[in-house]
């Protein structure tokens, strides 16, 4: 009997041009179940580097990683937070569930400082995450965090513009942000076992919720009166 | 008992070569009115100087001969260092001045793993300080010294085959005087089995009681009673630099010499060191300090060494180095771990502050700091930073992970500004790359007239066109003046 067009469909060895291929990595939950399905692993990489690119700051960049932190918090390793480009603010951290005494910043004098920390943390062993904002990066040194982040099976996360997209990188993840009438936009421009994926809009929580609401209403600008304080006087013990 | 010795030939001449090898001739004179080489380097023994010629000979047959005075309270101070890092290999050290130890190494057998192991690290051990010494076993502590004293690196375990290793070797290894070994060379009596095979008693009487005995201690006959070593509660340790130098490298090598006897002291201590000092001696100025901090004891010499590279790679020495000293300055109880089975079910906490060690040797103390929660209202002093690893103050003010879920509590940025930004205003709203819309507020937050920075203020939160949102507030009473605090990112 001749093999029927399924069983020659399920041979690993033959690949779907709609699929990407599952790899076995080990990965943590990105918290949203859309950008799981679409990631190898169902989530973030553990042991590798991950581009996040955007133009702004403000847009949900670091609330969509907040899930995956607030547990890695939970383990008996460092989040390091490498030169950071404002000051990370202790109650918005904790309110995201991040065990702040896990918490490690380190503010560094130039990009050649950034990114050997951002190397040397990777490369420990003792770093759960490592989220570093280097500005522009040279492949050479992307190559580098990258073997680091196998060799210290540390989730790596590096910042950048998008105009980075451009250029090649050894990161086996790349996304490209960007806001979207409330919501985050995603655009995978590269995962392991390759695939075309569908751009994705997370509401990243519920106050982003409220605030796609509050878009819908008022088109424009609410005006500068507002119109009802809630009197809420703190402080006087 | 089973005693090993470990005799370091010519102790004064490698305590000067310890730090780096030199090139040009060296030796060690006794000094005083009438010098004679004591010890002298290989480039010295081939321009024909030998121990026992007088100095000024010497000087006649190398010109450019680099002469130093015997320091013997230098020798005894290594001997006592070298004791305290043998200590790890056995609980009775006991030294042997000027150029021996002794170590009783039975009980340490098992821990080990067998004899040859621990002679191995013994020996192995005592290259990387530095040094190169012959390592002898023996029953008996004075057999083990003259071995080790012949330069054989021999194994006797059995005190029946104790005679017949020493009875070749020669009479002027015995600490007796030196008129003793002349007159029995005199007699024809060359060695200790020619000497054994004399009559005691008339032994005895010609050449002194002290004889007799020693030869019996030796052979375990009469009790050998050794006085253990007892280590200091800090290891301090100096090494003198055979030239001045001003390079980071010949430094960081003599410094992994100490290093190396520091880690045997603090394993034989059980302890970690957490502050550490390394000082650098100049010829006529104060030293150059360098302080090394440990966030969690360690005992790890690559661990020291790399910051103690990262320090010096750093460091502007102003004038050249002639010694270092190495000083553990503070210590705690550091136990030994057990191998885990599943290696990264538990990272022990020396591991993990080791990263953070690093970062700050090289980025500076106050670049790696943690973050905490503070009890304060105003959002600027809502937060400190704060050493890592401390949990905030219980109580703070902002409400906890839960409140925030359930009670709908107004929200946080996750970066704050250093400093409040006044924003432009366009159509009686605040702008920021564009017209902002409000989404959220008016909180009011009021406070700080107990420490005069009172403040009154409506925050908002509010996004632009493109997305970005941001915390943003008015000062109570100026209702068209905005700034930008913070930024939801």
């Amino acid at each position: 009997m001749p093999p029927s067009l399924d069983l020659v469909l399920q041979n690993p060895a033959i690949w779907r041009g709609d699929q990407y291929a599952k790899v076995a990595v080990e990965s943590i939950s990105s918290g949203f179940a859309e950008l799981d399905a679409q990631l190898p692993g169902g989530g973030w990489p553990r042991a590798a580097l991950t581009e996040l690119l955007a133009n702004q700051q403000g847009i949900g960049e670091l609330r969509l990683l907040a899930p995956a932190l607030a547990h890695l918090s939970r383990e008996e390793k460092w989040l390091m937070l490498i030169a950071p480009p404002y000051r990370p603010y202790a109650p918005g951290f904790e309110s995201l569930g991040v065990e702040l005494a896990r918490l490690v910043v380190v503010s560094t004098r130039s990009q050649a400082e950034t990114f050997w920390a951002a190397e040397r943390c990777l490369r420990s062993g003792t770093c759960a995450a490592v989220l570093a904002w280097p500005g522009p990066s040279s492949e050479r040194m992307l190559r580098r965090l990258q073997l680091a982040a196998e060799e210290g099976k540390s989730f790596g996360v590096l910042f950048g513009p998008t105009r980075n997209a451009a250029a090649p990188s050894p990161a086996p993840l790349r996304i490209q942000l960007s806001a979207a009438r409330g919501r985050l936009g995603l655009q995978i421009l590269k995962r392991r076992g390759g695939g075309w994926a569908p751009p994705l809009s997370l509401a990243l929580d519920t106050a982003s919720a409220d605030a796609e609401r509050a878009l819908r209403v008022e088109p424009r600008c609410i005006p500068a009166r507002a119109p009802r304080l809630r009197r809420t006087r703190h402080g006087v013990a | 008992m089973l005693w090993a010795c470990l005799h370091i030939p010519d102790f004064s001449l490698q305590l000067l070569q310890r730090a780096a090898a030199p090139v040009e001739p060296v030796i060690v004179s006794t000094g005083g009115n009438r010098p004679v080489v004591l010890s002298c380097n290989v480039q010295a023994r081939s321009h024909g100087i030998a121990p026992g010629m007088k100095m000024s000979a010497a000087i006649a047959l190398a010109p450019d001969l680099v002469e130093r005075h015997r320091d013997a309270t230098g020798e005894r101070h290594a001997l006592a260092c070298i004791a305290g890092w043998a200590g790890q290999f056995s609980s009775m050290v006991s030294l042997s001045p000027p150029d021996a130890l002794l170590l009783e190494v039975e009980g340490s057998l098992r821990l080990f793993s067998g004899l040859r192991q621990i002679m191995l690290r013994l020996s192995g051990g005592l290259n990387e300080l530095g040094y190169t010494g012959t390592a002898a076993v023996a029953p008996t502590p004075t057999a083990a010294r003259l071995l080790a004293r012949a330069g054989l690196h021999s194994t006797v375990t059995d005190p029946a085959g104790l005679e017949s290793a020493l009875s070749g070797l020669p009479l002027a290894l015995l600490d007796q005087p030196a008129e003793t070994v002349r007159m029995l060379a005199l007699a024809g009596v060359h060695t200790v089995g020619a000497c054994l095979a004399l009559p005691r008693d008339g032994l005895a009487r010609r050449f002194g009681q002290s004889l007799v005995d020693e030869l019996d201690r030796a052979l375990g006959k009469l009790p050998d009673p050794r006085r253990p070593y007892e280590p200091p509660a800090r290891y301090r340790a100096r090494l003198a630099l055979p030239a001045p130098v001003h390079e980071t490298e010949p430094l960081l090598f003599a410094a992994k010499r100490l290093v190396l006897e520091l880690a045997g002291f603090l394993r034989m201590k059980q302890a970690g060191v957490t502050r550490l000092k390394l000082a650098l001696r100049h010829e006529d100025r104060r030293p150059t300090v360098v302080a090394l901090g440990f966030s969690a004891p360690s005992r790890d010499p690559q661990r020291i060494l790399r910051l103690l590279r990262e320090r010096l790679a750093r460091l502007e020495l102003p004038q050249r180095v002639e010694a270092i000293l190495l000083e553990s300055e503070e210590a705690r109880p550091l136990d030994s771990r057990n191998l885990s089975l599943f290696p990264e079910d538990n990272v022990p906490e020396e591991e993990r502050s080791a990263v953070l060690d690093h970062l700050r040797a090289r980025l500076g103390v106050d670049a790696v700091y943690s973050i905490a929660s503070h009890a304060d209202h105003r959002p600027e002093l809502a937060w400190r930073a704060c050493q890592i690893g401390v949990r905030g103050e219980p109580g703070a003010a902002e409400p906890s992970v839960a409140e925030y879920r359930a009670g709908g509590r107004p929200e946080r940025p996750l970066w704050l500004l250093d400093q409040p930004r006044r924003l432009p205003v366009q159509e009686e709203a605040p702008a920021l790359d564009g017209p902002l819309t409000l989404l959220a507020g008016p909180e009011r937050i009021e406070g700080g007239w107990w420490d005069g920075n009172d403040v009154a203020r409506d925050y908002f939160v509010a996004a632009n066109g493109q997305g970005r949102r941001f915390w943003i507030f008015r000062e109570r009473g100026a209702a068209s003046t905005w700034f930008l605090q913070g930024i939801f990112a």
